[in-house]
């Protein structure tokens, strides 16, 4: 390909460079200066956007900062307060852990099972497969107000059950301490599951059918088809969306704030909005870095105890 | 032959059918009972919140389009979405075709970075930018939100479209050199006509991601004359959360074009998507 570059500069109507063709400048020119200059905007943007403010939130977690003025050093106190001090904090992370059990179990349990029933079928499948991801399309204020009027215990379904004799479902679900998180879960896996279903469906395909019949020829039952065949085959993507999900679980921010912003009392409360309330309601733009920094640290947790675990030999 | 040895054989597929047919109604009957109310009387839910309506009242839609000021948040969104979309086809295109063509030295270590850029959650640096952001006037500033979006989305397109121009042959792009077009030109008349299937889809994952996110319009747009239609509608529900039709009514035309750009295009929306990995 250099080749070819150098001898575009002899064809008629080339461009000509400033500077004579083969000099040592003008070939660094062509070998760093133009592919830079393809790059260089996105990353300038990047850099202003993501890294610059990331490595700056290591500075302000440690000041005490309203975001206005400037930030005072007050070193590690911010993180003292956290760790020991705050109780709030202690529910939202709490929370979140009950967020990860959730969403580590609930959606993989759904979406494995829903992708390995539709795997078996040809007539429809397309049609299956995209109704049940439409729900991942949707905007979580959608989501998030549809399942407040199904869930309210007035015009719900539980409402709707209870007219028919099925009482015990006509409750407030958002607005109870103990029911609240788990409805939001609810709520989100609702959006999510689909997602990871068309994701599982697409790794089922690529195992090869002659398994699937030669276990069936040992007269394998559809669960063991699904135990030792299925899970194994579609292993990779599952590890990793195991990964990726409970990197999400420390993040959740969207479907909390929309339906109950943490409440009732901060029965709901997760680290996200914990720091979208420290930070533009009480203006303790210090603190909320410094939550801001914890939810990163335990993400990255995850990877490294993925990657330890890779080390010690799991094949994940 | 085929369908003696294929998967199917001797077992019935009667309860898988019935089983989908159940989830399919788990995830299409919500959004078939949001279709519902739009369409009726605020009183008319408090009787009969779940069913069909009885009486259709269109004028719901127009009454929620004026009441929801949908004319100038579907022109914020619509903003935010072309902006968004044209810079990262435009400026992630170029890192994309510098990292897969022009053997971009430190390509690797960009790689990296990007790598690492596209997994620091939002979180992390969200308060420091805003912050930053308050100083240099971009915040309430539809340029500003989008100058973020750019960067947080351009990752994911830098290596979807890098992985797909590196499997174009570059018969094409040579010919053009020796032919005596400058790298721009390879890039815009060569590359991007060939590679406009990749573009495509990520621009429309970009735009279902722009048109739907909620947490950086609500922190850099707090303005009433800048809300999207997503912050928008989670103040009207706040504000009118009693009057369950006329909320249905907006939410079936916020929903109402996504749906018609994914199910027309649905093979490259869920190939895209599955490719990006954004939860949302």
């Amino acid at each position: 390909m250099a080749n070819t570059i150098e001898n575009a500069g002899t064809a008629p109507g080339a461009p000509v460079a400033p500077i004579r063709r083969g000099s040592p400048w003008n070939r660094r020119y062509r070998k760093y200066m133009i592919p830079w200059m393809f790059a260089l905007p996105i990353v300038l943007i990047n850099i202003i956007v993501v890294i610059g403010p990331s490595l700056s939130a290591f500075y302000y977690s440690l000041t005490d900062w309203s975001g206005i003025g400037p930030a005072d050093f007050i070193g590690l106190e911010n993180f003292r307060h956290l760790i020991f001090d705050d109780m709030d904090y202690r529910r939202a992370f709490l929370n979140n852990l009950g967020w990860l059990t959730f969403f580590l179990t609930v959606p993989f349990a759904f979406s494995l099972f829903a992708a390995s029933v539709l795997a078996r079928i040809q007539r429809g499948s397309m049609f299956f497969r995209t109704s049940l991801f439409v729900p991942y399309v949707l905007p979580a204020v959608i989501t998030a107000s549809i399942w407040r009027n199904l869930m309210s215990p007035t015009l719900g379904i539980g409402a709707q059950l209870a007219k028919w004799g099925v009482p015990g479902l006509d409750k407030a679900f958002l607005g109870q301490p103990h029911t609240a998180l788990v409805s939001i879960a609810f709520v989100d896996n609702w959006h999510f599951w689909g997602f990871l279903m068309v994701l599982f469906l697409a790794a089922m395909q690529n195992i090869p059918p002659e398994l699937y019949e030669a276990a069936r020829i040992d007269g394998a039952s559809r669960w063991q088809e699904f135990r030792y065949i299925t899970v194994p085959g579609i292993r990779p993507t599952i590890v990793f969306m195991l990964l990726m999900v409970a990197i999400w679980s420390f993040l959740v921010f969207d479907y909390v704030w929309i339906l109950t912003q943490g409440g009732p009392a901060g029965a709901s409360e997760v680290m996200g909005t914990l720091v979208y309330k420290q930070a533009f309601m009480r203006f303790e733009a210090g603190y909320a870095s410094a939550i801001g920094l914890s939810m990163s640290f335990f993400a990255g947790l995850v990877i490294a105890l993925f990657l330890y675990l890779r080390r010690r030999g799991w094949e994940i | 032959m085929k369908k003696f040895f294929g998967r199917g054989r001797d077992i019935s597929l009667a309860p898988n059918y019935i089983l989908l047919i159940l989830l399919v109604a788990f995830a299409l009957g919500p959004i078939v009972i949001l279709g519902f109310n739009s369409l009726k009387e605020a009183a008319d839910i408090g009787r009969n919140p779940l069913g069909p309506p009885t009486t259709f009242h269109w004028e719901n839609f127009p009454k929620a389009w004026e009441v929801g000021n949908f004319s100038t948040t579907t022109r914020n969104s619509l903003i935010l979405v072309l902006g968004t979309v044209s810079s990262v086809l435009l400026l992630g295109g170029m890192a994309a075709y510098a990292l897969a063509r022009l053997k971009l030295p430190g390509g690797s270590v960009l790689m990296l970075y990007l790598l690492v850029g596209s997994s620091l959650p939002v979180q992390l640096f969200l308060v420091p930018l805003f912050f930053l952001w308050r100083q240099l006037g971009l915040v309430n500033n539809l340029l500003g939100l989008i100058i973020i979006y750019v960067a947080v989305h351009s990752p994911f397109a830098i290596f979807l479209l890098r992985s797909y121009l590196v499997g174009i042959p570059p018969d094409f792009e040579d010919a053009a050199r020796v032919d005596g077009a400058n790298e721009w030109q390879v890039f815009t008349i060569i590359i991007l006509p060939l590679s406009w299937p990749a573009f495509l889809t990520v621009g429309l994952v970009v735009a279902l991601g722009v048109w739907n996110e909620f947490l950086l319009a609500t922190v850099f747009l707090t303005q009433q004359n800048l809300f999207t239609v997503v912050t928008s509608y989670y103040n009207f529900t706040s504000r009118f959360s009693r009057d369950w039709s006329l909320t249905s009514a907006a939410a079936i035309m916020m929903i109402a074009p996504i749906l018609i750009v994914f199910l027309s295009l649905q093979r490259r929306f869920i190939a895209g998507l599955t490719q990006g990995g954004l939860k949302g």
